[in-house]
């Protein structure tokens, strides 16, 4: 059998664990070894993995806030330059434009842009709609949305060699371990 | 003595931390299976084709209707002067409170960090999306001509009116805040959806069943980078969308509370209104959850201590709604305006005297009985009080607006509203609208988040542990988790 490198068009390493709280204490002994580039796939977001595998938090957060704040200043604008500009015609003796009246348009508009900022920023930011990812070619793939508690260690590790993270996953006691390709 | 206590003390944290919420030995992949297998169409039970002829039934009434209305223009309502605003508004408002319960549950209770709403936030997120459908229908079919309704409602630039909206006005305002909630329900909900969309694409067999569902569930592979930026954007979207319910129902109530007819002109409407609708909300929820519970087999999921929580939210809130109704009368009488105190009076003994009454028996006073703990977790009660509430809030509704509206300032001008069987039928139909759409949605998508409820037994398994550890290490017997 050849050995296998990062160049044969490789994914990742991928093993199975029986539950969340051996892949959490799998992923710092995989770090130990020095692995940086690990990807862990599970049926539900799990409570402080993100520290353990030491990523950083989601910035989607500042992006929200430019929405909220584009749909808050774009309403405050139309609004003034519809009823003080486009076409000025007085109601009930009230002014042509207020920021009073218009408080509860510019709310709306803030919320409706930071909803459609929050899901569609999360999905800008994971690339999905996705066709395809080499995830899936792993065996057991199916069963992350099910009862699976995955970790890879992805080829693109400066330190990736197929045949040691296959034994450095089974050393953490993973099972089902693959090689899997792109 | 202090050894007890300790034990007592690690009880109560069991307890109040995180209470046992699923019941029955139950594994990550008992609840994949017992939730996905729901939407396989071999399992429908038969009580379902039966409900879904029934309100099926009812929304062929509903174009029935409302294509009756339009052929023939709104005065086959029976809308009139005085009473230019009746069932239609009545039923607008109702609605759209139903909604408020479901984005109560999914992004209060989710910042509250309340694990228990996990096993009812998809459900009752759904009921909000198609209550604000049926709500919608109202105000549209309202101006006459629906299919115009679109440029008078939203600056969106014609070739016919040359003018914009009066943004001055709160209807205005209404249409933001209803379109936005909409919207937003919908986002909400869908972002909640695409774990489970991909747990019912894994579970597919190859064919059109499994690219649907892979097509929702746009790829998602659960992976950590996938988790954290989602549970930012659901965060995100819980954080925006609990001003946002608060604030529709306070500007629905700007729609009476900026005009000057008594009875409407009051400043308790905003947190009356919103009080009142997720009063209603929860009612709702709890009807349909019963019905949803006892249909789908979902009682070790949905347990009794589920419905005990919301009932005492049904019975907080159906208090403030009594207090306000209180606050109002006080206000009333304290202003010393004639006109405002002849309103408030005229409810209680004028011509809809029984209106008022049906309104303060079933808000105020049926309620009440969830203060004891056994008539919290009596399905018969619960779902009784569920019926009389929501008949109570639509009453409410009615008091307010009609009224208010049939006895104005001048005698001459004061009259009676009667329902014609268009005004009757056409809200029979929205019920048929809302049912059909429920029941299609518990047929098509997983009506429990299931990622979620596996997160809550997470939890659940890993207090259990720290538990067991204590016990074992301080040498005392361990007690049932349900005592």
């Amino acid at each position: 059998m050849p050995k296998l490198t990062k160049d044969n068009g490789l994914y990742a390493a991928i093993g199975e664990f029986s539950d969340e709280n051996q892949l959490l204490e799998a992923i710092p002994k995989i770090r130990r070894l020095g692995y940086s580039k690990l990807e862990a796939y599970t049926p539900f977001a799990i409570h402080g993995i993100d520290e353990v595998l030491g990523v950083k938090p989601s910035k989607l957060g500042w992006f929200v806030f430019c929405c909220g704040l584009f749909g808050c200043s774009a309403a405050a604008t139309f609004i003034w330059w519809a009823g003080a500009v486009s076409y000025p015609l007085i109601v009930g003796g009230k002014p042509l434009f207020a920021f009073t009246f218009s408080i509860p348009i510019m709310f709306e508009m803030m919320i409706l842009f930071s909803a459609f900022g929050s899901l569609y920023g999360m999905l800008g930011i994971n690339r999905l709609p996705q066709l395809y990812h080499s995830v899936f070619n792993y065996s057991r793939a199916e069963r992350i949305s099910d009862d699976g508690f995955m970790l890879a260690i992805e080829a693109s590790d400066p330190q990736f060699d197929a045949d040691e993270c296959v034994r450095a996953l089974e050393d953490v006691g993973a099972n089902f371990v693959e090689v899997v390709a792109k | 003595m202090a050894e007890l206590a300790k034990t007592d003390l690690a009880n109560l944290i069991r307890e109040e931390c995180n209470p046992p919420m699923l019941e029955g030995d139950m594994s990550y992949h008992d609840i994949t299976e017992q939730i996905s297998s729901l939407t396989e169409w071999k399992k429908t039970p038969r009580a379902w084709w039966v409900m879904i002829s029934i309100t099926g039934t009812l929304l062929l009434l509903l174009f029935a209707c409302l294509t009756y209305l339009v052929a023939r223009g709104i005065g086959v309502w029976g809308n009139n002067s005085p009473a230019g605003w009746a069932w239609d508004i009545t039923n607008f408002v109702w609605w759209i409170g139903i909604g408020h319960a479901g984005t109560l549950i999914s992004a209060i209770l989710f910042l509250l960090r309340q694990k228990w709403r996990t096993a009812i936030n998809r459900a009752a997120e759904a009921m909000t999306i198609f209550a604000v459908a049926c709500a919608a229908i109202f105000p549209l079919f309202h101006t006459g001509r629906p299919w115009r309704a679109i440029y008078w409602l939203f600056p969106i630039p014609n070739t016919y009116l040359h003018m914009w909206q009066n943004y001055r006005s709160p209807l205005e305002w209404d249409v933001f805040a209803v379109s936005t909630y909409g919207t937003v329900s919908v986002l909400f909900w869908y972002t909640g959806l695409i774990p489970d969309l991909a747990v019912l694409r894994d579970r597919s067999k190859p064919g059109l069943r499994k690219i649907i569902y892979g097509a929702l569930s746009l790829g998602w592979r659960g992976g950590s980078t996938h988790w954290k930026h989602y549970e930012k954007a659901y965060m995100i979207l819980a954080g925006i969308s609990t001003p946002l319910v608060l604030s529709v129902h306070t500007i629905v109530s700007f729609d009476f509370a900026v005009s000057v007819i008594p009875g409407w002109h009051t400043t308790v409407f905003p947190p009356y209104f919103v009080g009142g609708a997720v009063f209603s909300g929860f009612a709702m929820v709890m009807t349909l959850l019963l019905l949803t519970r006892w249909l789908l087999k979902l009682e070790n999921i949905i347990t009794i201590r589920h419905l005990d929580l919301m009932n005492k939210v049904i019975l907080a809130t159906g208090t403030i709604v009594g207090y306000s109704y209180a606050t109002e009368f006080y206000i009333a009488w304290y202003s010393g305006d004639p006109y405002e105190r002849f309103t408030f009076f005229n409810r209680i003994t004028g011509p809809y005297w029984w209106a008022w009454w049906t309104m303060t028996i079933c808000n105020c006073v049926i309620p009440q009985f969830f203060w004891v703990k056994k008539m919290r977790r009596n399905i018969a009660v619960m779902f009784i009080i569920s019926i009389t509430t929501n008949i109570g809030m639509w009453f409410e509704r009615f008091v307010i607006i009609v009224l208010s509206l049939h006895r104005d300032f001048l005698p001459s001008s004061w009259g009676m509203f009667h329902p014609t069987w268009i005004d009757i039928g056409t809200y029979l139909g929205t019920f048929g609208l809302f049912l059909t759409l429920y029941l299609l949605f518990t047929k098509f998508c997983p009506i429990i988040a299931i990622g979620e409820v596996k997160s809550t037994l997470s939890a659940q398994n890993h207090v259990e542990h720290v538990y067991q550890h204590y016990l074992a290490t301080h040498e005392v017997e361990a007690q049932s988790p349900h005592a």
